[in-house]
C-alpha cells in the first residue's frame, strides 16, 4: 500500500488555503434574484388573510410567493433515500405555521434592500393559536400540531399525527423483568439532552437558474445531491429529469445538509420567474430554522449482579421532533440500538417515541442520535461503577464488546455479527496515555480546585445497512490518467482525497494521476450521500470493485493490443506485459490507443451496497480541574483512542477525531437552544450560542488501535460520528469523580454544578 | 458616498451606501476570499487587514475604509500557501472555510508577535472560531511553521 494509511495532502487543499473562490456563494456571483422569507413572528397561528400587494409594488421586486400560489402536496426535507421513513408532513408554504421562524412568505428581488423593504410590507393576519412547547407533554395533548389530513408517511413508523407522534417503535430481547429480578444491583435514571445547533460555518445557501434545455439548475451546500434533486421534484412537482443538481465545496455540514433547506425556496423562484436566483441563509436563520440536534428525554434501567456484570438493559427514548419529523423515527433508533449493543447483557428491552411540538424542526447533527443515547448509558455504567465502588474503566471491560467477542452476534443491532473491535486495546492504550490509574478518581490540589477524570467508550456504524448505495466511475484517460467520478459529497472530511488514495492504490498508480470530480447529479454516478459515516466504507468498496473491473479491462485491451491472450499478459499499473513475447505497452499508449478508431474507450463504474454496517469504536478519557467555589470546569486534557478498522490516512482522521471531540465538548458545556416562554430560540448568535473556541478545549490526543474489518476497503471502517459520542459521559463522570455529583442534564454548567453542590451543603 | 480606497494595493475609487460593510464591498471587488461566518464579529472569518492591522470586516462600515488600504488573502497569496502547506500536511484545512480569515490572522501574528508561547498563540487567534478541526492541527501547524521562520531568521543571522 503506497497510498492508503498515508497522510496524504488533500486534493483541494491548496485552493482552500489560498481562498480560492470554490463554495457555492462564490462560483455563482453574478446577476441573481435575492430569495428571503417572512417568517412566522409566532409558534402557532393560522394565517387568515395574506396581502402582498404593497410590497409587490416595491421597485425592484420581481416575484412574491404566498401559499396559495404553492403545490399542495406533503413531503420530507429529510435527506434519505426512497421511501423515507420521515414522514411527509410540509408543504413549501402552508396556511398553518408550527414554529417561530416558519415560512409564510417568498420574496424575491433585484437587491437586498429592495426585497427588505417589500418583507415589511406583506400584511399577514394571523390566528394566534395556543402553542405546544413542552414535547413532554405533547402525546394526546390538546393542541395538535399536524391536525391535516393529508399527512402520510411512507414507511410503518408508528406515526399518528392527529396524537402529535411522529413515530414510536418497541424492541425486547430475552426478557428484561425477568433479568432486573435476578439483579443485585439496578440503577434507574432519567438522562436529558438539549438541542445542538450544527454551526456549520458556512450557512445553507442555494443559487438556481434555468439552463440552455430549459432545466432548473441547483447549485448548493448540501451533503445529499441527489437527495436534493428528489425532494426538490416532490416538493415542486416537477420531474426529475428538469432537475441537476451541482456540490462545489461545502464549509462544513455536521449532518445539517443532510436536510435540504435553503435550496426550495429559491428553487420555486427560478421556476417560476426562469431567472437565476440565490438564497443565503443569515447567522440567525441558521439557528433558528436549521436542522439542530433533537432534544431528548431517556429513561435507563440497568442492572448488574454482584461482581458488576451486566445482566439487563431497558432503555426508553422520548424525543422532541418540533415543528417537523424529518429524521426523527431514525435519529431515534441510534439511540438505543448503537448505545445498547456495546455491553454484552443477557437481556435488553427499548422502547421509543417521537413526538411533535411547537419548536424548530429536527434534524441529523454527526452522531445521528447515538450521541444523545450514549450520554444516558454511558452516564448510567458510570453510576453503575460508583455504586459498586468499582473502577469504571474496569467495569467497562467487563462488560463490552472486546475483541474477543469477534464472531458475536449482536442481538440488538439487526443480528448483526461482529468481524472486527479492538475496544479494549483502545482502552488500555487510553488509559496508559492519560495516566488514568494514578489519576482515577480526582486529586485535591488545593485553592479550592479538584482534578478528577472521567471515561466513556462508543461506537458508531459505518453506512446504512442494506439500504444505502455508493457508485463510482472510473475513466481512463489518454496519456494513461484515470478520472474518479464519484456521487459522495466531500464537505470537508477529504473523501474526494480518500477515494483517491484507495483507487490509487488499486491500480498500482500515482495517486496524482487520479483526478477527482465533484457531485454533479447529471453526470456522477449515484451515491446516497455523505452520512451516517457511510463514504470510507460504502463509497471506497465502490472504488475497490470498480478498479478491478478497470484493470481486466485495462489487461484485455492492453493484451489485445500486443496480440497475445489476456491470460498470458499482466499489468502492473504501469504498463502490459505478453509474458510468451516480452513485448510491453505502456497505460500512456492504452491510453491514447482508446481514442482512436476502433480501440474500445476504457471506463468501469460498480456500486456497493453493504448488509452490515460494521461498528467503529472508541475509547474516551478526560481530565478537568473543576473550581468548587465556582464550578467552572476547565478541560485539562482529553484523550480519545479509536477504532476505525485501517486509517486511510492518519492525518484526517486524526483530525476528524479532535474536531468531533470539540463539538462533543460543546455539547457538553455549553451549547443548548433555547426558547422564550413563546417558543421563540433567544440564543441565536454566535454572541450567545458559544460553540468551544481555542481557549475551551485544553489538550486534545487522538491515537488509533487498528483492526481490520474483513467488509470494508483495505479493512477500513468509519470514524465520522464516532468520535463526537464520549466527551458528554465522559466529562459527566468527572464531575461526580469530583464532586460526588451526578450532572444528568445537558449542558454541565458552573452554575448547575454550584446549585447541587449548595443543595447537597457540600459548598 | 464615494470613498477611494486601495484593495491590495490597486486603488478604487466607488459609491458606496453609508451602511455597506467593508465584507460586502470587499466580496463586490472579487475578493472572495473574504468570508462571512456570523454576523456579530464572533467568528473571524471575515478578516481582512487594514493597513497593518487584522480587522473584522463584517463590523467595519466601507466608508470608514477611505484612504486608506486593504489587505485580502488575494493579495497575500505566497504567504498564504507557505503557512498554509503546513495547515494542509496536518489536514487541518477540513472544510477550509475559516481557513483565510484564520491565515489571515496567523500571518499578522507572525508579524506582531516575536517567539510567542503556546498560549500567547491561543490568545491571539482566540476570535477565530473553527466547527471542524477542533484546533489542535491549526496549532500543530503554527508551532512548525514558527520553528521554520524562527530557524530560517536564526540561519540568517548566522550567515
Ligand atoms: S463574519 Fe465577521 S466575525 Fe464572523
Ligand atoms: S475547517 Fe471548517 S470551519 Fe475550520
Amino acid at each position: 500500500m503506497k497510498f492508503v494509511n498515508k497522510g496524504v495532502r488533500k486534493k483541494d487543499s491548496i485552493a482552500l488555503v489560498t481562498g480560492k473562490p470554490v463554495y457555492t456563494d462564490d462560483v455563482t456571483q453574478g446577476c441573481n434574484l435575492v430569495v428571503k422569507l417572512l417568517r412566522s413572528p409566532h409558534s402557532h397561528a393560522i394565517i387568515n388573510e395574506i396581502n402582498t400587494e404593497k410590497a409587490k409594488k416595491v421597485p425592484g421586486i420581481e416575484c412574491i410567493l404566498t401559499y396559495e400560489d404553492v403545490p399542495k402536496s406533503r413531503f420530507t426535507t429529510a435527506g434519505q433515500t426512497y421511501p423515507e421513513p420521515s414522514p411527509y408532513d410540509r408543504l413549501i408554504l402552508d396556511k398553518r405555521l408550527r414554529c417561530v421562524g416558519d415560512p409564510v412568505a417568498i420574496v424575491a428581488g433585484l437587491d437586498e434592500k429592495s426585497v427588505d423593504k417589500a418583507l415589511g410590507l406583506i400584511k399577514v393576519k394571523y390566528e394566534v393559536l395556543e402553542a405546544l412547547l413542552d414535547y413532554r407533554t405533547a402525546i394526546d395533548n390538546k393542541i395538535i400540531v399536524h391536525p391535516e389530513d393529508d399527512f402520510k408517511t411512507l414507511c410503518d413508523v408508528g406515526a399518528d399525527n392527529k396524537r402529535n407522534i411522529c413515530s414510536s417503535d418497541a424492541m425486547e430481547v430475552g426478557d428484561v423483568e425477568k433479568d432486573f429480578k435476578n439483579c443485585a444491583h439496578i440503577i434507574e435514571e432519567t438522562y436529558t439532552t438539549k438541542a445542538n445547533n450544527q454551526s456549520m460555518m458556512e450557512t445553507f445557501r442555494t443559487q438556481t437558474s434555468i439552463d440552455t434545455y430549459g432545466r432548473l439548475t441547483v447549485i448548493t451546500s448540501t451533503q445529499v445531491p441527489f437527495h436534493v434533486r428528489r425532494i426538490l421534484s416532490n416538493a415542486l412537482q416537477i420531474p426529475k429529469s428538469k432537475i441537476r443538481v451541482i456540490k462545489p465545496r461545502i464549509g462544513g455540514g455536521f449532518g445539517a445538509k443532510q436536510t435540504i433547506v435553503s435550496e426550495i425556496f429559491p428553487a420555486i423562484v427560478t421556476w417560476k420567474t426562469g431567472k437565476p436566483a440565490k438564497m443565503v441563509y443569515s447567522r440567525k436563520e441558521s439557528f433558528t430554522n436549521g436542522s439542530p440536534r433533537h432534544e431528548a428525554e431517556m429513561k435507563i434501567r440497568l442492572g448488574a449482579d454482584e461482581n458488576g456484570i451486566i445482566k439487563a438493559i431497558h432503555m426508553f427514548s422520548l424525543w422532541n421532533a418540533g415543528a417537523y419529523g424529518d429524521h426523527g423515527p431514525t435519529t431515534v433508533g441510534l439511540s438505543g440500538h448503537k448505545a445498547m449493543t456495546i455491553y454484552n447483557a443477557a437481556s435488553y428491552k427499548f422502547e421509543n417515541e417521537v413526538v411533535y411540538s411547537n419548536t424548530m424542526g429536527a434534524g441529523a447533527f454527526r452522531g445521528y442520535g447515538a450521541t444523545q443515547g450514549f450520554f444516558a448509558l454511558e452516564s448510567a455504567v458510570n453510576e453503575l461503577a460508583a455504586k459498586l465502588n468499582m473502577d469504571p474503566t474496569v467495569l467497562r471491560m467487563n462488560n463490552m464488546l472486546t475483541q474477543k467477542n469477534v464472531g458475536k452476534i449482536m442481538p440488538t443491532y439487526y443480528n448483526e455479527e461482529l468481524k472486527s473491535c479492538t475496544l479494549d486495546k483502545c482502552m488500555l492504550k487510553a488509559k496508559e496515555m492519560i495516566n488514568w490509574d494514578e489519576k482515577f478518581p480526582s486529586k485535591d490540589i488545593g485553592n479550592d480546585k479538584v482534578r478528577s477524570v472521567g471515561c466513556a467508550v462508543a461506537m458508531q456504524g459505518s453506512g446504512i445497512s442494506s439500504c444505502d448505495v455508493g457508485a463510482v466511475e472510473i475513466r481512463l484517460n489518454d496519456e494513461g490518467f484515470y478520472t474518479l467520478l464519484i456521487g459522495a459529497t466531500d464537505m470537508g472530511t477529504g473523501c474526494d482525497t480518500i477515494l483517491a488514495q484507495i483507487a490509487a492504490d488499486c491500480l498500482d498508480t500515482d495517486y496524482d494521476n487520479i483526478v477527482v470530480h465533484g457531485v454533479d447529479t447529471d453526470l456522477s454516478p449515484y451515491d446516497t450521500g455523505s452520512y451516517a459515516s457511510s463514504t470510507t466504507y460504502i463509497t471506497g468498496m465502490a472504488v475497490v470493485k470498480t478498479c478491478e473491473v478497470l484493470r481486466d479491462k485495462i489487461l484485455s485491451e492492453g493484451a489485445r493490443l500486443l496480440g497475445c491472450k489476456p491470460e498470458d499478459a499482466e499489468f502492473d499499473g504501469k504498463q502490459v506485459v505478453c509474458a510468451g513475447t516480452g513485448k510491453t505497452i505502456s497505460l500512456a499508449e492504452i491510453g491514447y490507443a482508446s481514442y482512436v478508431g476502433t480501440n474500445a474507450y476504457l471506463t468501469a463504474t460498480r456500486s456497493h451496497f453493504s448488509p452490515t454496517s460494521p461498528p467503529p469504536f472508541m475509547a474516551g478519557l478526560v481530565e478537568i480541574e473543576l473550581d468548587k467555589l465556582t464550578g467552572k470546569i476547565d478541560i485539562i486534557d482529553y484523550v480519545g483512542v479509536v477504532d476505525c478498522g485501517t486509517v486511510i490516512n492518519p492525518n484526517l482522521a486524526r483530525i476528524q477525531a479532535e474536531g468531533g471531540i470539540v463539538q462533543g465538548m460543546g455539547m457538553t458545556l455549553y451549547e443548548d437552544v433555547k426558547y422564550d416562554e413563546n417558543g421563540r430560540m433567544l440564543n441565536d448568535s454566535f454572541m450567545q450560542y458559544k460553540i468551544p473556541s481555542r481557549m475551551d478545549v485544553g489538550k486534545i490526543r487522538v491515537d488509533f488501535e487498528s483492526s481490520y474489518e474483513p467488509t470494508g476497503p483495505f479493512g477500513a471502517k468509519s470514524i465520522g460520528e464516532l468520535v463526537i459520542n464520549t466527551p458528554a459521559p465522559a466529562i459527566a463522570n468527572a464531575v461526580y469523580n469530583a464532586t460526588n455529583i451526578n450532572m444528568r442534564s445537558l449542558p454541565i454548567t458552573g452554575e448547575k454544578i454550584l446549585t447541587k453542590m449548595i443543595n447537597n451543603g457540600q459548598n | 458616498m464615494q470613498i477611494k480606497l486601495w484593495i491590495n494595493d490597486k486603488e478604487y475609487i466607488d459609491d458606496v451606501l453609508p451602511d455597506t460593510l467593508l465584507l460586502d464591498f470587499l466580496r463586490s471587488k472579487g475578493q472572495l476570499s473574504v468570508k462571512r461566518g456570523c454576523e456579530t464579529s464572533n467568528c473571524g472569518l471575515c478578516t481582512v487587514i487594514l493597513e497593518s492591522k487584522p480587522i473584522l470586516s463584517c463590523s467595519f462600515l466601507a466608508v470608514r475604509a477611505n484612504g486608506l488600504h486593504v489587505t485580502t488573502m488575494e493579495g497575500l497569496q505566497e504567504e498564504a500557501a507557505e503557512f498554509g502547506n503546513f495547515l494542509a500536511d496536518e489536514g487541518a484545512e477540513q472544510c477550509g472555510f475559516c481557513s483565510p480569515g484564520f491565515i489571515m490572522n496567523v500571518l499578522s501574528m507572525v508579524k506582531e508577535l516575536n517567539n510567542p508561547t503556546e498560549d500567547e498563540i491561543k490568545k491571539y487567534l482566540e476570535g477565530n472560531l473553527c466547527r471542524c478541526t477542533g484546533y489542535m492541527g491549526q496549532l500543530r501547524a503554527v508551532r512548525k511553521f514558527l520553528l521554520l521562520k524562527n530557524n530560517r531568521e536564526v540561519s540568517h543571522e548566522v550567515c
